[in-house]
């Protein structure tokens, strides 16, 4: 194609400009707009004008620090203890608010652990969008890998000549064309704590031995649940990716591993695994990028809650940037979020790099 | 090892077992949102101790789906939906594949440039614009038959418009045109065609697969918006189907009209899904060859 008859930078301009006028406005735009407005403090309506804050919003969300609580002693130097021997401590706000630490002033308890004998506390600006950090990684850490190994095991299962195959594909893969709404939405069902299927099955199963459980209610049990079904949902989607990578791997390497007498278990390790490393590298990627979006399933299913053990980055940005029109603060979370998202990427770039 | 045709057999039958089990962890919840969607409230909520939930029996009616028409009007919001789905899907497939056409066949200063924003857009998740580009769309002017407007809230453009042109799409378009014979194109430019005609005429016939492609994975896309809808529109009049679930959600909670809905608004997509099930997957496996 190297002629001339390639070379037209007229319509070659024409052709692009509207789709790329598009991404600009509305993909690129934004963006640049996200890292501009948390520097300020824009509101949705505001009849205030707009100020620049510089890195305020940051400091808004990011402050935090250890403060050690040392125990309180009497006169004589010695502990005091209440009636129960338990050691008595002075309260977190005479630190927070005290004029002789300007620079905790408005933190709030994240948590706290006993170390010998003093109390170290962990204070953030923002407790809330901490949990939401916490939450976003444990969601990621967990899913990426679960969902991912479950998928490529799924694929290795429906890789094979059987007849009526493509029915179970059809099915494995059928909750990703349903709307992640209806799907958390039917869920609740299942998770519910009185009506709920999931304990339904589960005394089944034991005889009437297990005890319900409030999956949804209980700040122990909430984000798992949202995992687990989170991890349903989407783990056809990469089957499929997964099935697609098998499909490149040669079979005259599996010939050749099955006259050399491979078991199975090697034949995976040294002709399927090392076949599917680019594979393995896309479906982490999008994994990934879908976990850290988490943002429906919350909506629906627990809104945050209970006592904040399901709030997730996203989440917060739009609670705060649509709830409270807090447009700079929720521009400030999807910029954390943004630079989180490309640090991981560079790195998982980094570590699959063409050596 | 002996090949023993009984243990074969047997195997078999595991495998198909283990299937089999698989199968219905995937499909219980939907099994179970169609056979609610025919229960009065009390059974529906009674049922879900025992397999009777998995099952139409009881006093089973349509009277839940009437009342979801008349407790929101459910036409409204699915033709929302449809006309926002087909209108973006349709501009998609255009305005994407003739950007792509420009970046593959086409030599002209700046391609490089442009065509590294396209693709490096791809590392952007929409959640994390969302909240500028609210701010954004809700001081864009237009002009419409009555004259010029500012801010697009409320509005289907604000559903679709944004949504048109995305990297995926155009790096969809791109790899598939790359992979046509480019002796093709220079033939038809010798015999005098100019570059709208070598569009429409010879590449577009020749794009089946890649067009198929692109549409449903829009469509998955645009059909199951939430976040975007639910902060840009909040006139009931132009709400698409998954926002107005929240309609249920107000006064008491009818379950088994909710049922209905969701019944309503997910059986066609799984019904087109069935009918297309070797295009979808495949849709979504050509998503995986871009590492």
């Amino acid at each position: 194609m190297a002629s001339k008859l390639t070379l037209s930078n007229r319509t070659g301009w024409t052709f692009v400009l509207p789709g790329f006028a598009l991404i600009v406005t509305f993909i690129v735009l934004p963006f640049f707009f996200a890292i501009g407005l948390s520097l300020t403090n824009q509101r949705l309506l505001s009849p205030n004008p707009t100020q620049f804050v510089g890195l305020e919003n940051y400091r808004q969300l990011l402050g935090l620090a250890v403060v050690t609580l040392k125990p309180e002693r009497n006169d004589a130097g010695e502990i005091i203890r209440n009636e129960a021997g338990e050691i008595q401590y002075p309260r977190l706000r005479e630190i927070t608010r005290s004029e002789a630490y300007p620079q905790f002033r408005g933190m709030r308890e994240w948590f706290r652990w006993q170390s010998g004998e003093n109390v170290m506390v962990v204070i953030a600006s923002d407790v809330v969008f901490m949990k939401a950090l916490v939450n976003t990684f444990l969601f990621v850490l967990v899913v990426a890998p679960v969902q991912g190994s479950l998928a490529l095991m799924l694929a290795l299962l429906i890789n094979h000549k059987l007849r009526g195959i493509n029915l179970f594909r059809t099915i494995y893969f059928m909750p990703v064309v349903v709307s992640i709404v209806v799907v958390s939405l039917l869920w609740r069902f299942i998770y519910d704590g009185q009506n709920g299927l999931l304990n339904s099955i589960l005394q089944a199963l034991t005889f009437g031995l297990f005890q319900p459980v409030d999956w949804l209610g209980n700040p122990s049990t909430a984000l798992p649940a949202v995992m687990a079904m989170s991890i349903w949902q989407a783990v056809g989607f990469h089957m499929v990716i997964w099935l697609a990578g098998l499909q490149t791997i040669s079979p005259t390497l599996y010939e050749a591993a099955a006259v050399e007498g491979a078991s199975r278990w090697q034949t995976f390790r040294y002709v399927t695994w090392p076949g599917l490393r680019n594979t393995a590298v896309l479906v982490l990627v999008v994994i990934t990028m879908q976990g850290f979006a988490l943002f429906a399933q919350i909506d629906v299913m627990t809104n945050g809650g209970p006592l904040d053990s399901t709030q997730t980055l996203v989440f917060q940005a739009v609670e705060r940037g649509y709830g409270k029109q807090d447009i700079s603060g929720g521009s400030t979370i999807s910029v954390i979020l943004f630079a989180i998202v490309l640090a991981i990427s560079l790195i998982q770039r980094w570590l699959t790099r063409e050596r | 090892m002996a090949f023993n045709p009984d243990n074969h057999g047997l195997r078999l039958f595991v495998r198909y077992l283990v299937l089999c089990l698989i199968a219905l962890i995937f499909i219980f919840p939907l099994v179970f949102m169609i056979n609610s969607s025919f229960k009065p409230d009390s059974q529906l909520l009674a049922d879900t101790s025992s397999l009777r939930a998995f099952l139409p029996v009881g006093d089973i009616s349509l009277n839940n789906y009437f009342g979801a028409f008349r407790r929101a009007p459910v036409g409204l919001f699915v033709l929302n939906s449809v006309l926002v789905t087909g209108a973006t899907v349709l501009l998609s497939l255009l305005i994407c594949s003739l950007a792509a056409f420009s970046f593959a066949f086409l030599r002209w200063k700046g391609r490089d440039v442009l065509l590294s924003i396209v693709i490096a857009t791809l590392i952007i998740p929409f959640e994390t614009i969302a909240i500028p580009l609210l701010l954004l769309v809700s001081k864009l002017p237009w002009i419409g038959l009555d004259g010029l407007h500012w801010g697009w809230l409320n509005t289907y453009r604000v559903q679709i418009i944004p949504w048109v042109a995305d990297g995926l799409t155009i790096f969809l378009f791109v790899q598939y045109f790359k992979g046509l014979p480019g002796e093709l194109i220079e033939a038809s430019r010798v015999e005098g065609a100019n570059w709208w005609q070598v569009y429409y005429r010879v590449v577009m016939p020749l794009s089946g697969p890649v067009l198929a492609t692109a549409a449903i994975l829009k469509f998955l896309v645009m059909y199951n918006q939430y976040l975007w809808p639910l902060i840009v529109v909040q006139q009931e009049s132009y709400r698409p189907v998954m926002v107005g679930l929240g309609y249920f959600f107000q006064l008491n909670v009818a379950w088994g009209e909710v049922m209905a809905y969701l019944t309503l608004i997910t059986v066609p997509v799984l019904i087109f899904y069935l009918l297309l099930q070797r295009a979808f997957i495949a849709s979504i496996a050509s998503t995986g060859v871009k590492g």
